[in-house]
Order: structure tokens, then sequence, then C-alpha cells
């Protein structure tokens, strides 16, 4: 019996969206589900019944009949408590929750005893999850609906163009925070023609605004703005003086500024201050993204375009419903992605499988035990910026794990049979020697052992760039062994020792030692000055 | 200076040696580490040559009378072949030059063993102090007469001068165990000789089967092998100042031979993973059998192969907005590197993200490709190792490979029965193009066919890798 997904209409005032496509519905049917839409429930995003039913989904009359006969509901907004208390046990959501910022709502779902699946949960350190990540697709349209927004608002042409009817510079465009929102404003904006600057706390993203056509602006000060799974954190006070300064400068500069600086599960920061609107020139666009959070500029009026000191800000928040057709195509893809996740077996039945990282995160509410927030995965922290590494005191790099990687993982430890077996035949060498060596062999030997693990650890985290040159200033201090031409080669007395042979045996082995001596060491030099950044 | 003198100033050089050794580990620190192996070194001969030991209950100069003579002369001569040949010799000839010098090492080794054992002038206390010593001689000479011949051998398939294919005789295996075998039975009549003359018989026919053994055993590898056998033999060379280090009782050759000893173990151990080979098969010598093994059996693998010509390589490189190359010895071989580097500015120049992939065994020693791509000034943080890129291909518009053939191989992922099955290879194919860069459609040193160059997305890029990259070179500036 295949389950059945259902799509009620979103109750959420001016929202626009719908959380189904019609591909997706023939995707979805084709994975072994039935699909059932509320009736006009994708009309407001253009996504009308006909396409829906064309594609295989059947409509329901109402959404009463939606929640009562579904088993997997997808969502948009987060259900209200009208709609949390139609849920039967068992069913399974799919909706953005924001378990943080709602509480009341997961206790209520608790008490329903349903599976809740989060889709702003996403893991994104997962590089899997990235086709499921709906934070990022429809961050992506609120980024370029940003720029239409502020297009629309502003008077003039964004492209600098050289008319008979004179010249038109092109606009100056700022954009504070480069996410996923920022970097679409970036690459639309540019596309558009505008010269495009943005600035974010966070170094690592410079080159990708550049690679969307736009500079980066840095602020004048030494901290990193990383705040883990790709966000960014709270700064210092002398941060936040130097950005204050920078974003000053920008704001007189330019002729829109988009806002997209947000920190999860904290108010907006205030990043462009009344004072900053009003050096601005007039007829000069502002649009918001964190307006729904209490915006990033002080004279923001949530929900509404205002013109203050001449300047129009725009701090709507329901971008994604301006492009609802784009968005909610991009969000059913992510359902689907999700769904074929859970579904592994295409047989119409989903599996929240809880040892599956993705999934665990994703997962909020599991047969009415709350299980948000996931555990942190255990996965590599990215190659961060390397400050320790540009720094030439780090005498000792033996430590420094992210230098040595070619070699796979230095810390993978050995099977442990092979390493019982190691350590018994080592056991039974040692004993071998303790039981028949002299004590002068044996001072020799515990050096020799030592000696051998000594290397074992300076060399095993060589980076593969410098074998050759290890191996040849290796092989310059093996003629070390000049020592023993030398001990031989004309020492006092003994008269009964055949002095001449081992005088011209000691004086070629020498002879030879050095040669490996000089070049070896001559050559490695030659080789290492040639490594430059 | 006094016994006591010479030993700190060998605890000394141990610790500069210790030093440079991490310092090689990164290149930030790596100059600093080639100065601290100099310093070491100088810091030991001298200390030696100068120095004074223990003898009986008093102390005697180690060196005396005309014998500072003729060190002055063995320095000299040594220095300055030595130096001359670090001047001279171009860096694509870096892996055999290191070969020629692991040789030198194991020859020393066994020239110093034959010295000890003719110096009667050494007194020891009791009979089990005297066999040991005896041991130590021998298996000095074993393990200097092996890396001597080994690495000549290595030396001579290196610069071409011997035919690089693997040399099997029937029954290898049993000649390396005969041989083993004679070396024991003739240790023990050199052990139970009366007199260095009585000895002096079983010593030279167990040099002898030695340094045929070494002989043997780097004939049967293959070319493809070679950074395993140069980083092995460079631990062999380690291993043989060990031995003579204790024949000689001298703590700081034992330290230093180990440690040498130790990091080509390490190293070689490196480059079997990144072939999928046995270290252990390698230690014991004797490897790179597969290479012959299925040249025929495996199915040659069907469709066309397109070529492409140096003009239309240059279109596609300048529109791509992401490129890797992934150089092998081909490069080295055409001494392309200048050449790489010059369209590696230009296209980078030009806004496309280019940067290298080094597959650990690429080339004929460890790190050879670094080394070359570090002469042409390549900057040394857009060469990247395997692993760093290896998850790029799919977002990289054009994947260029320069004279490389088995470390680009599917058939080591997608056939079993591949000779190279298993070993880690550098993913191509999985780019949106593939371009190939090769003199012909020859196999490489595994002997086996590689499926790539087959591919729909690949394209061939036949001649010279110098000439070819030179034309790219001239039409990307004429743009």
């Amino acid at each position: 019996m295949p389950q059945v997904i259902g799509i009620p209409k979103e109750i959420f005032p001016g929202e626009k969206r719908v959380a189904i496509a019609p591909d997706v519905v023939q995707k979805l049917v084709g994975l072994g589900f039935s699909v059932q839409v509320e009736k006009g429930a994708g009309d407001a995003a253009d996504i009308y019944d006909d396409a829906l039913t064309a594609a295989g989904a059947t409509i329901a009359d109402s959404a009463a009949a939606i929640w009562s006969t579904s088993d997997i509901v997808f969502k948009v907004r987060a259900p209200t408590d009208g709609e949390v208390a139609q849920m039967k046990e068992g069913q399974a959501l799919i909706s953005f929750i924001w378990p943080a910022q709602n509480p009341e709502l997961m206790e209520k779902l608790k008490e329903k005893k349903v599976t809740v699946l989060a889709m702003d949960a996403v893991p994104r350190l997962l590089s899997r999850a990235q086709k499921m990540d709906a934070l990022t697709s429809q961050a992506g349209v609120t980024g370029y609906r940003a720029v239409i927004e502020a297009a629309n608002a502003f008077g003039r042409y964004f492209a600098g163009q050289i008319t008979a009817a004179g010249k038109i510079p092109p606009a100056q465009v700022f954009i504070a925070g480069a996410g996923v929102a920022g970097l679409a404003a970036i690459g639309t904006a540019a596309g558009l023609g505008a010269i495009v600057r943005a600035n974010d706390t966070r170094a690592e993203v410079a080159d990708q605004v550049k690679s969307l056509g736009g500079e980066f602006v840095k602020v004048d000060y030494d901290e990193e703005g990383s705040g883990g799974g790709g966000y960014a954190k709270v700064m210092s006070e002398g941060f936040q003086a130097a950005q204050r300064e920078m974003y000053a400068k920008q704001a007189k500069d330019s002729d829109i500024i988009i806002t997209t600086a947000l920190i999860p599960g904290k108010p907006a920061p205030k990043l462009i201050t009344a004072d900053m609107v009003k050096s601005m020139k007039p007829g000069s666009v502002i649009v918001d993204l964190a307006a729904e959070q209490g915006g990033n500029c002080e004279l923001t009026v949530p929900g509404e375009a205002v013109v203050r000191h001449g300047v129009t800000i725009v701090g709507y928040t329901d971008l994604h419903s301006r492009l609802a057709k784009q968005s909610s195509t991009l969000y059913a893809t992510n359902l689907l992605r999700l769904t074929e996740e859970l579904c592994k077996a295409k047989d119409g039945q989903i599996v929240v499988n809880m040892d599956d990282d993705a999934i665990r995160g994703f997962t909020v509410v599991k047969d009415g035990e709350i299980t948000w927030p996931a555990p942190p995965l255990k996965l590599p922290a990215p190659p961060a910026a390397k400050p320790a590494a540009a720094t030439p005191a780090a005498a000792a790099p033996a430590p420094k794990k992210s230098s040595g990687h070619g070699h796979g993982a230095p810390s993978e430890p050995m099977a442990l049979k092979t390493l019982l077996i190691a350590f018994g035949i080592g056991a039974l060498l040692f004993l071998l020697v303790g039981a028949y060596a002299p004590p002068a062999f044996l001072g020799h030997f515990t050096v020799f052992v030592l000696a051998i693990f000594v290397g074992y650890m300076v060399v095993w985290n060589v980076t593969p760039a410098l074998h050759t040159p290890l191996m040849s200033v290796t092989n310059a201090i093996s003629s070390i062994i000049a020592i023993g031409a030398l001990i031989q080669i004309w020492p006092p007395g003994s008269p009964d020792r055949p002095n001449t042979w081992i005088l011209i045996i000691a004086f070629v082995g020498l002879t030879l030692t050095t040669i490996n001596m000089f070049g070896g060491f001559a050559v490695t030099r030659r080789m290492l000055a040639m490594f430059q950044k | 200076m006094s016994s006591s003198i010479v030993t700190v100033a060998y605890i000394g050089a141990t610790i500069l040696f210790i030093l440079s050794l991490g310092g090689l580990s990164n290149p930030e620190t790596a100059k600093r580490g080639n100065w601290y192996g100099i310093v070491g070194m100088a810091i030991a001969v001298i200390a030696t040559v100068f120095g004074w030991r223990v003898f009986g209950n008093g102390e005697i100069p180690i060196v005396v009378g005309a014998g500072f003579v003729f060190i002055l002369l063995a320095m000299v001569i040594g220095g300055a072949v030595g130096l001359y040949a670090a001047r001279t010799v171009q860096m694509t000839q870096m892996p055999e030059l290191v070969a020629i010098m692991h040789s030198l090492v194991g020859f020393a080794a066994c020239a110093i063993g034959f010295a000890s054992y003719i110096d009667t002038s050494t007194v020891f206390a009791t009979h089990a102090e005297h066999t040991i010593h005896l041991v130590e001689i021998y298996v000095g000479i074993l393990i200097g007469a092996v890396t001597f011949t080994g690495s000549v051998i290595a030396f001579g398939k290196l610069s071409g001068r011997i035919d690089g294919k693997p040399l099997l005789l029937p029954a290898r295996h049993w000649i390396n165990l005969a041989g083993l075998i004679l070396v024991i039975i003739f240790g023990k009549f050199f052990l139970g000789a009366e007199t260095i003359a009585g000895g002096m018989f079983p010593l030279i026919v167990m040099t002898l089967i030695s340094l045929a053994f070494g002989v043997h055993m780097v004939m049967a590898i293959g070319g493809a092998d070679m950074p395993v056998v140069i980083s092995m033999l460079n631990s062999y060379s380690g291993w043989a100042a060990a031995a003579t280090g204790f024949m000689l009782s001298n703590d700081l050759l034992i330290v230093v031979g180990a440690l040498v000893g130790s990091s080509g173990a390490i190293l070689s151990y490196i480059m079997c993973r990144a072939m999928n080979r046995n270290f252990i098969s390698v230690i014991a010598g004797g490897f790179g059998t597969t290479a012959t093994s299925s040249s025929s059996a495996a199915a040659a693998p069907a469709g066309d192969v397109k070529s492409i010509s140096a003009a239309e390589t240059a279109d596609m490189l300048s529109e791509a907005k992401s490129v890797i190359i992934v150089p092998g010895y081909g490069m080295a071989v055409a001494q392309a590197q200048h050449a790489v580097f010059e369209m590696t500015k230009l296209l980078r120049d030009k806004g496309v993200n280019v940067r290298f992939g080094i597959h650990p065994v690429a080339g004929r020693m460890p790190g050879h490709m670094n080394v070359l791509l570090a002469e042409a000034k390549v900057p040394y943080d857009i060469v990247c190792e395997m692993d760093e890129l290896n998850d790029d291909f799919p977002a990289t518009d054009v994947a260029m490979v320069i004279g490389a053939n088995d470390i680009v191989n599917p058939a080591a992922q997608d056939d079993p029965g591949s000779p190279i099955a298993g070993m880690p290879v550098l993913e191509v194919w999985k780019a949106k193009h593939s371009i190939v860069m090769k003199r012909s459609m020859a196999s490489g040193y595994a002997g086996i066919d590689n499926p790539l160059f087959y591919k729909d997305n690949n394209l061939m890029l036949f001649g010279d890798a110098k000439k070819m990259l030179d034309e790219v070179v001239a039409t990307l500036k004429a743009k």
C-alpha cells in the first residue's frame, strides 16, 4: 500500500508559495507514492490544479481531507495551531519549523506523536545534503528579488551607457553580507551592469564574491568571523567600530544598498544607522532582507517600503512570495530530494533512518520524541584560513596535520590484528637480543631503536611536495658514514695493522662519501630555492 | 678535543639532523632544515677529525700525522665533484642523481666493512663481543653491497642506459632464496675462520652474492615502480650507515643511519599506498611482477579516439573557468615544465582557475613533479595533492593530462581484473572535458591500455608535449 503525500494550501497571510510542482509530482509518483493536493493550493504561485493532475496528482476538496488522509504532509510554513490540531498520530510532516524559535510548537507536535522533518535543520556541513538545502534555494530567490525590487524603486539604469543624450554612470551597489542571498544579489546586480561591492565578516567568501563579478570590501581589522556551519558569528567591539566606519563610507558612495546580515537565533545586527541613510544621495534605495528579524537598517519598517530622507527603504518580508512560482518549484525539488533519501527502496514507503547523518539532521520530532538538536557531525573541519602556517615561527611542524593530508589520515589506526602481530614479533626479537647480546651492544641497540622511532615521528607528516628534497637531504645526511672512514684512515699506533690497505680503502670511501655529502646538500639547497608561493 | 667533547658534539650533530628532517616536512621551514643538516655534518666531521677517543685507560687522537693530508685531499676531490654535479644536474635528472648518490653510500659501507675486518687494532674483551663485531661487519657489507649495485641499476634504468622493462628470470624467487641460504652458510664459515686470511674468502663470496642480488632485485622492477625503488634504496643506504655504526661502536652513525633508514622506509610505505602495493613485498624486493601479467588479456576498450589540435586546445582552455593540469613523467621527458608554466600564467591572467593535480607516484621519484613545477616557478599553493582535488573534477571544465597515463586510468576503479586495480587514480574523466597530451597511443609503464582515451568527453592532443604546449602558448598569446 503506497503512502499518500498530501499538500495543503498555505494559510499564512500573504504566503503565495506551495510545497509542490508538477515535475515533482511525477517523480514522487515514480517513487511509488500517491500525491494529493488541496484544491487551488498552488493558484497563487501559478501552479494550477490541471497541471498537477496531469502529472499524476489527485485533488482533494479541503485541507481537512488532506490532513486526515495523508501519511506524509509537505508544507512551506510551520503549521499553525489549527493545523497541528488536525494532525494524526504517526503522520510525517516536512516543512520549515524553526525549532529554536518555536518551542511551543515543538511541544504540541510531540504531544501529537508525529514525525517532523524540519527543512531549516538541514545539516549544511554535509555535502550530500546540499540538494535538500531549502534555506539556500529560498535565499537565492530573495537575493535575486531584492535586486529587482531595488531596480524598481531606483530611478536610473543599472548599467553605465554613453548615448547621444549624454553619459549615464553605472549604479553603485553595495551588498552587506555575502551569504547565499547576498551572492545571488551580487550576481544579479552585476548581470544588470551595476558596479557591485560586497562585504562579509567571513574573509573566505572574498573569492566567491569576486567569482560573481563583485568586488570584496575588507573591514580594516583582523578577526575571523566564521561561526561554524557556514554562518557568521557576533564580532568584537573593535571590529564593529571598524565595520561601522566602512559602512558609513559605502553609504555615501552607493546608490543601492542590499543588506542580508543575519545571525541565527539573534536579532539582525544594525549595520546602517539613520545618519548613514541621511548621508546617501536622494533617490537611493536600501533593500533590507533582514527586515523580519528587525532589519539591518535602523529605519526599516518590516513589510513595507518607506521613504526616509529621500531614500527608499524596502523592508518587504515576503520576497519569496513575490517570486512564488520559482521559489515553490525550488522548494518542491528540495522536498523531492529529501524524499528520495527517505525512500531509497523506491517502494512508496518512507523510512526515517536515524543512522543516516543527513536524515538525522533534518528530523526534529520522531514518533512523539523531540530529537532536536541533532548531535554535531563528526566531520573534518574545513581547512581554516591557515593563520598559523603563514608565520615562519612554527619551527615544529610535526603536529600540523593539515599539511600532511597527502597520505590519507595519519591518525588512521592500524588494524588490531596487524598491531598485535607487530608487537608480538617485536617482543620476541627484543627478548632474543636481551638474552644473548653483551651489555656494550645493548647500549647501541637502545640508541638504534629510539632513533628509528624519532625518524618515523619526524618524517610522517612531510608534505608530498617535499618528498624529493627530503630524500636528497636524507641522502646527504647518510654520508655521515664518512665518520667511519675518518676513524680508519690514520689512527695512531698499532704496528701490525695493514695500514696501507686500510688507508687506500678508507681514502676511496671518504672521497666517494664526500661527493655525496657536498652534492646532496648543494642540490637540496638548489631545489628548495625554487619553491615559492 | 677530549673524548667527552667529541661525544657532546655528536649529540649536537644528532639534534641538528633531527631538526633538519623535521624542517624538511614543510616548505616554510625547509631551507632552514637544510642548513641544520649542513651545520650538523660539519660539526660531526670536525669533531671526528680533531677529536680524541678513549683507548685503554687513556685517550688517543682519532687521526694523526699524514692522515690530515689524506682527509683534506679526499674531501677536496669529493667536494669538488659533488658540488659540480649538484650545479650542473638538470631538475629532470634528479632521480638519476639521487640513485647514483645512494650507490656511493652503499659502496662506502662495503669499503669501511672490509677495512674494519682487516684492522687488527680493535681489542675485544670477550669472545661474544668479537663474534658480534664479525656479524656486524658481515651484515654491514651485505646491506652496503645490495645498496650499491641496486642503486647503480636504478641509475641505469632511470637514465635510459638499461631497458626500463622488468627483467624476470624464471624461478627468480628460488634464485633469491638460494642466495640467502648461501649467504647464511658462508656466514657460518666466516665466523668460524681462525685468521683474517681464512675469513676473507667467505666474506668475498658473500659480497659477490649480495652484489648480484642487488642487480637482480632492481632489474626485476618496472619503470613505473621507480618512486618506490628510489625511496627504498634511500632507506637501505640509511641501514648501511647504521650497520657501520654498530661495526665501529659509533652511536652517531647508528642514530643517523636509523633516522635515514626509517624515513626512507616511511616514504616507500607512502609510495606503496599510493600504488596500492603491499609494503612487505616491496621491502623484500622482487615486486612489480603484475606489470606484464595481462597486457594482452585485458579486453581492449572499444570506441573511437577523438583528436584535437593545439589551437583548439588553446580555445578550450581559455573558455574554461577552471582547469586542472595533471602532469606525469612525459612532462619531465619533454622538459615541458617551463611551457606548462607559461601556459598557466596566461590562463591565470585571463581569470581561469588553474590548478595542478599531483599523483603521489607521478614521475620517477617521490615528489618529482613538485620539484619540476617549482623549477618552472609555479607557485606551490596551486599545486595540489591527489586527495585535495580529486573531488573537484566534476566541477572542472577541462582536465589536461600532460604525459601521464597509468595515474589517470579509470580501469583502476572500474576493472577488477586490471593489473592496477585498486590503485588510487586522479579521476580526470569526471571533468567536463579531458585533454590528454601524448606522443602516441602507446601504453604506460604498467603496459595496459587506458579506457580514458576512448571516453566521449576525452580528446587527444598527439605530439611532443613541449612542442604542443609551445603552440598552445603561442595561440593563447595571439588572442
